[in-house]
């Protein structure tokens, strides 16, 4: 170890000429950018590039790839997406299924993130307990965490489909089919259940881990008090779970707002738009329909854009306030 | 080859491995007679077509034609990106013939006889080309296809109902195939292929006339009257709802899988899937290829087809109108046609006849069928399919209709929503 330790040591000095010569040139104050400089050109080219030939698409109109042959069209394509007669009624909207794919968005969100937490939190209180084959509990929930969403839509569309295992089960019992993905109400009910059951495990985890982390003698001390369980999960267990608690939320949140690869193999956004989410429609609009809508396609992403920004300013303000909250205390 | 050759024995011997490379690259533009051809097949002909390209490489010395053999859904979704960003392949086989004629190359300076082209595809040349007065030769069409029915036969059997006849209407073949599907507890009566072009043929023959008087597209209640009855068709349950109801977007479902599993009475689909039908149904069950079933207007399906085209992209504009030249001479078309089970586009070979050695006797009737049926095709039919913007009508006719069948818009709301679709769409395209 210790050959390998001044092996490193002799490498690195190698660099040491190179640096106090970059120190002499730049200053001690901007030798810094020397070494942020390669990652800053990586996330400039990669993330804000990107970002930039976005906006210029969102401002351009027609359908031709490059910038050039793109007309200047201005706020168009937001006015195409966001114009409505009467915001009540989806159906008089110029763009009736961007705005489906927002409610579509906005309920699968508040609906999985509720039931994620819940059956998150759950599954982390009794696997956290002492019960028959914990380890094997353990790597049961987070298993399928491990699969491709790919295959765990390709796993559930076999399950679903008209002559899937579900109807095949119900007809052998002498019922009869039924169309859990060609009915809209079925078809968004299987997508929250094959979301929760594809990541729930991941959050498990980190639940998991935060009850791991609560010190055993407040739970000894509440024995002593003959505090019932209810109240030691409501006054002991949840209080301090809440920052792991906080960061499931808004993974689950900002993952709930994207979601796309489960549901489009599963649905291809249908029956009709009935799973149609955000950045499905993003996709669709862009890359996938045989008229490319490139403008509308980087209109739309820069409104989820806003979104996510205002998620995550909520996020940080909740984590402010749970910070402070913990200050009093 | 030889340039190749000393390329490869620069990279042995080379000292400098990086040298070496950029060499390579370098040289790669040299090797400019290769030609790289984008194929999708629905049956075997990107096979036929390697068979002919070997026979092309020998006749020409230095040109070598690769061909890239991939999805139909590559050459809808990525072909398009590819070549708006001018990194296409040199030809390519596709669909979208008046959709993507701005990127298609002139090679009419690199075929040997003008005068032939016009003769044998003056039909279909047009289709290709971007504007009206355009006088360019840009490929030619690889096969010509028809939409049509096609019919479980042995199902009709079983249930002892007679088939409808030549000029039987849209509803009397309905009601046959739903009386078939109930005695034989088939689950559906009938599906068509979820596509825009599918439902085109139906809706002229039920008056849409697709075109205003000054030539736009225009939605009328020919179309609506078609859109009416398809939905009430899936609610009532005569269609299976999974091919139009299990997808959202506008994106295709072919009806082929779930007639082969002996779900469907009766499909529309067409000619293409011949080949198709003929290898995977093999003797599970008796099909047949019925004419187009009438409405009030006419008794129309949609032409369309395959056309391989030479695109700007090329390097090798010279070698690729060799190419297609080669291609297009009357024997190696009736030689393509022949073993893809397919309807040439060429006036000569159709006029000779082309035999179908691989086709069994269901195939060879079908065929029979289909070639006899584009004589009863409807001028709209043939106007749509070569109108540049036909995509902004099929398009959003598979997504507008596919929320009224799964009840999320009414049947009127889906025909505003197609309208107003369409107009956008070809708002967009035209800037």
């Amino acid at each position: 170890m210790s050959v390998f330790s001044s092996l490193l040591g002799f490498c690195f000095n190698l660099f040491e000429p190179v640096f106090r010569l970059g120190q002499k040139w730049l200053g001690a104050s901007r030798i810094g950018w020397l070494f942020v400089g390669p990652n800053l050109v990586v996330i400039g080219i990669f993330t804000f590039l990107p970002i930039i030939i976005n906006f210029v698409y969102a401002v351009t109109g027609g359908v031709n790839l490059l910038p050039t042959q793109r007309p200047f069209t201005g706020v168009e394509n937001f006015s195409i997406l966001l114009e409505c007669r009467d915001y009540t009624d989806l159906q008089t909207c110029r763009s009736d299924i961007f705005w489906r794919s927002i409610f579509n968005t906005i309920k699968f969100s508040v609906i999985q993130v509720a039931l994620m937490l819940f059956f998150s939190l759950v599954t982390a209180l009794v696997l956290n307990r002492k019960i028959i084959g914990r380890g094997f509990w353990r790597g049961v929930f987070f298993y399928p965490v491990l699969l491709s969403p790919v295959v765990v839509a390709l796993i559930w569309k076999w399950l679903l489909q008209s002559q899937g295992v579900f109807n095949a089960g119900l007809v052998a019992m002498g019922g009869s089919p039924m169309d859990w993905l060609l009915d809209r109400h079925w078809a968004f009910f299987w997508v929250v259940v094959v979301s929760i059951w594809a990541h729930m495990g991941f959050y498990t985890l980190i639940l998991l881990a935060g009850l791991q982390a609560i010190p055993k003698d407040v739970y000894e001390a509440a024995e002593m008090d003959a505090a019932p369980p209810s109240r030691v999960l409501l006054r002991i267990t949840l209080p301090l779970l809440m920052p792991n608690l906080i960061v499931v939320l808004v993974l689950v949140m900002i993952r709930a707002v994207q979601s796309f690869d489960e549901v489009f193999v599963l649905t291809g956004g249908g029956p009709g738009s009935a799973t149609t989410f955000i950045v499905q429609y993003i996709y669709l609009t862009g890359f996938a329909e045989q008229i490319h809508l490139y403008g509308l396609a980087a209109a739309a992403s820069l409104i989820l854009a806003i979104g996510l920004m205002a998620l995550t300013l909520a996020q940080l303000r909740l984590s402010k306030a749970g910070d402070a909250g913990k200050v009093k205390k | 080859m030889k340039i190749m050759k000393d390329f490869t024995m620069r990279v042995r011997v080379s000292k400098n491995g990086l040298a070496a490379i950029v060499a390579a690259i370098v040289a790669l533009p040299v090797c400019a007679a290769d030609i790289r051809v984008m194929c999708y097949q629905d049956g075997n002909e990107c096979e036929v077509t390697a068979a002919l390209a070997k026979r092309f490489e020998a006749q020409n010395a230095g040109i070598k034609v690769i061909l890239d053999v991939v999805p139909f859904k590559t050459i809808v979704e990525q072909l398009p990106v590819q070549l708006a960003a001018g990194h296409g392949p040199d030809i390519a086989r596709l669909t979208d013939l008046g959709g993507l004629s701005k990127y298609y190359l002139d090679i009419s300076p690199y075929v040997k006889d003008r005068k032939y082209w016009e003769a044998n595809f003056g039909a279909t040349l047009p289709w290709l080309r971007p504007s009206a007065s355009d006088k360019g030769i840009y490929g030619f069409m690889s096969q010509l296809t028809m939409t049509g029915p096609f019919v479980n036969k042995t199902l009709f059997e079983q249930a002892k109902i007679a088939m409808p006849g030549p000029k039987a209407t849209w509803e009397e073949w309905v009601d046959a195939a739903r009386r078939v599907a109930k005695a034989t507890q088939t689950p559906a009566a009938m599906a068509w292929d979820r596509s825009g072009h599918r439902f085109a043929g139906p809706a002229i023959s039920y008056g849409a006339k697709i075109f205003d008087a000054k030539g736009n597209l225009a939605l009328d209640e020919g179309y609506k009257t078609t859109v009416r009855k398809f939905v009430a068709w899936h609610k009532d349950g005569t269609m299976l709802k999974d091919v139009w109801g299990g997808s959202g977007g506008s994106s295709y479902a072919d009806t082929v899988g779930e007639f082969k599993n002996g779900r469907l009475v009766t499909i529309l689909s067409g000619s293409w899937q011949i080949n198709r039908m003929q290898k995977e149904i093999g003797n599970a069950f008796d099909w047949v290829a019925v004419p187009n079933p009438c409405g009030p207007s006419a008794c129309t399906g949609m032409p369309g087809g395959a056309a391989w085209v030479a695109l700007k992209t090329t390097k090798s504009p010279k070698e690729v109108g060799q190419f297609l030249d080669f291609m297009a001479q009357d024997a190696n078309v009736a030689e393509f046609a022949s073993r893809t089970n397919n309807i040439p586009a060429h006036a000569g070979v159709v006029k000779k006849g082309v035999s179908y050695p691989s086709a069994g006797p269901a195939a060879q009737a079908a065929l029979g069928v289909f070639t006899s049926g584009t004589a009863t095709l409807a001028p709209a039919a043939y106007a749509l399919q070569g109108f540049k913007y036909n995509r902004a009508i099929m398009l959003p006719t598979v997504t507008r209709v596919t929320q009224a069948i799964v009840g999320e818009i009414s049947v009127d709301e889906a025909v505003t929503k197609i309208s107003a679709d369409m107009a956008e769409a070809v708002k967009q395209t035209e800037k």
